[in-house]
């Protein structure tokens, strides 16, 4: 009798996994922001992208952020998709649709592949150091104006952020603020940023320039670099 | 045998006439259960009691039913409960904080409609009067979802699925947010002379509730027009969120005739509450007297021993001397309390140290708050001060003459002190000692809203003091609003100093006083703690400003007082010590230090996309009419 039970349990567990489980995704879509081979550094966690994938009735989004280094990644079924950034996400135009909703891009899933997003940033900050001295980070970098048509923006501010660890934004900041106005910048080819060290046991820090655009709420940043101190 | 006989007949006779029913009476047995609409609306005790369930059904930002922490958030307070922590760690809210879609709702008030209406023997006075009331909670809770939401679909009579398979006919568009408001001033104005004119009658609609919704819709309305062009991103294009500027004029019209005809007295004799003459005690009794208060116009009831009542003040009490080992979870932050200004109307940072920047010495605990706006003192139980004739014990040490402090780390710990033999208490029963749930973390008690009736904080009794929804003093800040927007400051000045000599600021402002910042600012002080912060700040399109996500330093949280646009991401605390040095002069005497919790690892930003809130995707599925809210 026990016999029969202990097969009766394997027999059940057996089909049970026939019949209740899917195959996991397997197909992975990685890649980065880009313009034109640049990376786009924007805030962790605050510029999200969304995918579509139509025919399997109720239509809802996957979706996550971008990495601070503009990267993102997904694992999905094989199948066609359709990606969008929603509105008023991120320091970059995306494209859009005559009645303002934004266009989408259409990514075909067959097996892994890495795809890069290219978009146009309203700004990057390009040529950046940073060194150490008298107990501040000093920051030394350009501004370079990327759209200069009607639906330009200008520069609401810049700021310099420093934090023990590699996130680094306004959220994460151990100093005391450090901004510059937009209309203060006076060469935006050679701006310099100062920010005071605050005392603590770590012999290093990370720094990171962040640039506000007038309307738009994601900030554009430099890479993050860690600054021996 | 022949008894047998008889007694079978017998037996079967009985049987054979109870089984002899037809068959279609059996199916005619009526439920013991259900009601049917006639007999739900038979008489209007029984319409009353469904019309109860309505009016528990509304929906309020904060309540003292509905927790604590409905209460907390927004940099005013601290939450000392370790659970809540992450009000202070968290960097952001989600874009879902405080959606809402409760179309279940709104179906019952239009099915009330539609039954009432209907009913064959309620007179019509009583189906005017409870129409009139479920228009009235309808039009309030569209209200609610507005400020949530935006524009949503305008359904205002209960829908049908006809089972063709073809849903669509009743995906409905949301409508534009103007059009809600609208819809919500034009009930208001339908339904006002269908309500009783009554003072007394608080839980039920009432003329003065209709008005009162009326003005503080309509300012919304007006706010979100003039202020929302500040944030053009903070629109769709088809006008499901956002209000053209060129309405806000109207709007704010609306709201001031709404206001002044509750001034005026035509909705009944409401006024400030003065009963008391000390005027915390009498600000804080706004919120305590049920009997005998002209003030309140529109609330959420409760009634000890009905089961109906709630455990805010088992919450919220001073935990020393509570009558559950618990209380305390509201702590106000000095980011409000230095915000209360002085008698003279200026704004200063709470005076903890000379200009040169020493400490200064106080001989009692309530002395660095002396001379300011009683509202403080009425809002906040501040240390030194008693509740319920005990005093509280907020303390955090003794600070010895080299600086160094002495304190404990469990309530009204023993230490000795230096030159002393046997130990002594070095901190609070209260706290504030870092990290402890129920201390006052932040060096302060709440007070509004905490019942000092004896039993109010036992879990067994709880407290049956209301949540006011609307008041007075609110419809006199709402036409002060209204007419400053309108350019009438002299009449603006007038309505903002009545509110503020009640609370002790006897030197009226001047028509050139009244300023956006000071709009602002008397709305934040005098309806702190009451649910409005939030609304308040989206409308004016400042929450962004307010909680831009940016840490704060201390120079940051003492500069910019009384500013419309002054940062508040993190909530700061005050912290007494004694002075332990019997070689000083100040030996003996208060001193104080701004504090940082150490929870506090977050920063409040407020995005754009929370200015609206997320409409979830099912909704959107279900509906593809649904437009997404923008910046999300």
């Amino acid at each position: 009798m026990k016999k029969y039970l202990w097969l009766l349990l394997i027999i059940i567990a057996g089909s049970a996994c026939k019949k209740d489980n899917f195959d996991a995704p397997g197909s992975k879509l990685s890649g980065r922001l880009v313009y034109q081979g640049t990376p786009i550094e924007v805030e962790y966690n605050q510029v999200p992208f969304e995918l579509y994938q139509y025919g399997f009735g109720k239509i809802g989004p996957v979706g996550s952020t971008f990495a601070p280094e503009g990267t993102y990644s997904m694992v999905l079924f094989n199948g066609e998709y359709k990606f969008i950034i929603p509105n008023g996400q991120g320091p970059f135009k995306w494209k859009q649709l005559p009645n303002g909703a934004p266009d989408s891009m259409t990514i075909v899933m067959n097996g892994s592949q890495e795809l890069d997003i290219e978009v146009t940033p309203y700004y990057l900050i390009r040529d950046h150091q940073f060194n150490v001295s008298g107990g501040k980070v000093n920051a030394s970098f350009k501004i370079e104006k990327i759209i200069n048509d009607a639906s330009a923006r200008n520069i609401e501010s810049v700021s310099l952020y420093i934090n023990k660890t590699r996130f680094v934004s306004g959220a994460d900041n151990i100093a005391d603020p450090v901004n510059l106005g937009g209309g203060a910048i006076a060469d935006p080819n050679n701006v310099t940023l100062s920010i005071n060290i605050p005392a603590s046991a770590q012999d290093y820090v990370y720094a990171r320039i962040g640039l506000k655009i007038e309307g738009v709420e994601d900030r554009i940043f430099s890479p993050v670099m860690k600054v021996q101190l | 045998m022949k008894k047998i006989v008889s007694i079978l007949s017998i037996a079967t006779l009985l049987i054979a006439t109870e089984g002899c029913k037809k068959d279609s009476e059996f199916l005619d047995v009526q439920p013991t259960s259900i009601l049917n609409n006639d007999q739900a609306f038979a008489d209007a005790t029984q319409t009353l009691s469904i019309l109860a369930d309505l009016y528990n059904r509304q929906l309020d930002f904060s309540g003292l039913d509905n927790g604590w922490v409905s209460f907390a958030d927004f940099s005013e307070s601290f939450p000392s409960e370790n659970g809540q922590s992450g009000i202070v760690q968290r960097n952001e809210w989600g874009f879902g904080a405080w959606s809402n879609w409760d179309y279940g709702y709104i179906r019952d008030l239009n099915l009330f409609l539609e039954r009432c209406a209907a009913a064959k023997t309620l007179s019509q006075t009583e189906k005017t009067r409870f129409l009139a009331e479920v228009r009235f909670l309808r039009a309030n809770f569209y209200f609610e979802l507005v400020k949530r939401m935006g524009g949503v679909p305008l359904i205002l009579k209960p829908l049908l699925y006809d089972y063709s398979g073809d849903p669509t006919y009743l995906q409905y568009p949301r409508a534009k947010e103007h059009e809600i408001y609208d819809f919500v001033i034009s009930e208001a104005d339908a339904i006002k002379n269908d309500l009783p004119v009554s003072v007394t009658e608080k839980s039920r609609a009432t003329k003065g509730a209709a008005l009162a919704m009326q003005a503080r819709a309509a300012l919304y309305a007006g706010s979100i027009a003039k202020y929302g062009a500040n944030t053009p991103q903070v629109s769709l294009p088809g006008g499901e969120v956002g209000i053209p500027a060129s309405m806000a004029n109207d709007y704010y019209t609306k709201a001031l005739t709404a206001a002044k005809e509750i001034i005026d007295g035509s909705a009944g004799n409401y006024a400030l509450y003065k009963a008391k003459p000390d005027l915390a005690e009498n600000f804080a009794s706004i919120f305590l007297d049920k009997n005998n208060n002209p003030e309140s116009i529109f609330v959420e009831d409760f009634k000890l021993r009905s089961g109906r009542v709630h455990n805010f003040t088992v919450s919220t009490q001073p935990r020393y001397g509570a009558e559950e080992e618990e209380g305390g979870r509201i702590n106000p932050s000095l980011n409000l309390v230095q915000a209360f200004e002085k008698l003279d109307n200026t704004f200063a940072p709470i005076p903890i140290s000379d200009g040169s920047g020493d400490p200064i010495f106080y001989n009692n605990l309530l002395d660095v708050f002396a001379g300011r706006d009683a509202r403080l003192a009425g809002t906040v139980i501040l240390p030194g001060s008693t509740f319920r004739g005990r005093p509280v014990d907020i303390w955090a040490g003794y600070e010895l003459g080299d600086g160094t402090i002495i304190t404990g780390d469990d309530r009204g710990a023993q230490k000795t002190l230096p030159g002393q033999s046997s130990p002594t208490q070095v901190v609070g029963f209260d706290g504030p000692i870092m990290s402890k749930e129920f201390t006052a973390q932040s060096g302060f008690y709440l007070r509004k809203y905490v019942d000092p009736t004896p039993g109010a904080g036992s879990r067994g009794t709880n407290s049956e003091v209301p949540f006011i929804r609307y008041r007075y003093a609110e419809v006199l800040l709402n036409a002060a609003e209204a007419a400053f927007e309108l350019g009438q400051t002299t009449d603006a000045a007038g309505y903002l100093n009545e509110v503020r000599e009640r609370a002790g600021l006897t030197i009226p402002l001047t028509a050139a006083d009244v300023t956006f910042d000071r709009i602002v600012h008397e709305r934040r002080v005098e309806l702190a703690f009451e649910g409005h912060i939030l609304y308040d700040r989206k409308r004016w399109r400042l929450a962004h400003i307010t909680w831009d996500g940016a840490k704060m330093t201390e120079s940051d949280l003492l500069s910019n007082l009384g500013k419309a646009n002054k940062r508040s991401t993190q909530p700061y605390g005050l912290w007494p010590y004694r002075l332990h040095d019997p070689s000083s002069p100040n030996h003996g005497k208060w001193t104080f230090k701004i504090v940082l919790p150490s929870l506090v690892t977050g920063a409040n930003r407020f995005r754009m996309g929370n200015y609206y809130s997320f409409i979830d995707e099912n909704i959107r599925a279900n509906n593809p009419k649904i437009v997404r809210q923008p910046n999300q």
